[in-house]
């Protein structure tokens, strides 16, 4: 379930926020996304990363090593599970602090309030590419003569 | 040369790419 609220957060903020934010500045009304969509949206899209790796750690249990290390019949799951770290990272390193300041929930200037704005996109839509082979390694582990988790 | 990431379909193509890419990998060289 949290998966499918990450993901899916995360497909809502790259195929309809971006354009939907980009009208409504045109046209006056961002405050309304900015103000009581995005921060909400935002908060369960975070923790929702967190259970997801969470969940996904403990599905792997005593395999956990196995498959980060990537070892023979875990490589097809331990690739997906890598994409998913690296996803979680993105969310919580470059992501969520860059949107503190675009939202103005942290201060910042015009200049860093910009790269911010670059920043938290670009990790954003790499996600989303990441989500696609992450999501069919997840679904197809079986396909690598692998534990199906 | 464009960011693929700045367009929605960009983005798209360039996961499916990565995707086999990656099955191609894990199937041949990982030992899947």
């Amino acid at each position: 379930m949290a998966g499918v609220m990450w993901i899916g957060l995360l497909y809502y903020f790259n195929f309809v926020q971006v354009a939907a934010m980009k009208n409504a500045s045109a046209d006056g009304t961002a405050a309304g996304i900015s103000k009581h969509v995005a921060p909400r949206a935002l908060l369960f899209f975070r923790w929702a990363a967190v259970v997801t790796f969470l969940a996904g750690a403990a599905m792997l249990g005593s395999h956990f090593v196995d498959a980060f290390a990537l070892r023979p019949g875990y490589a097809g799951i331990g690739v997906g599970a890598w994409l998913g770290t690296i996803m979680l990272f993105n969310v919580w390193v470059l992501i969520w602090p860059n949107q503190k300041k675009i939202l103005g929930i942290v201060a910042a200037t015009d200049a860093e309030k910009a790269s911010a704005r670059r920043i938290a996109f670009l990790a954003s839509r790499t996600n989303t590419m990441l989500s696609i082979p992450m999501l069919f390694l997840m679904g197809a582990s079986g396909m690598f003569h692998t534990a199906v988790f | 040369m464009k960011n693929p990431l700045d367009s929605l379909w960009g983005t798209v193509i360039s996961g499916l790419i990565l995707t086999v890419v990656l099955y191609v990998l894990i199937k041949n060289f990982l030992g899947s």
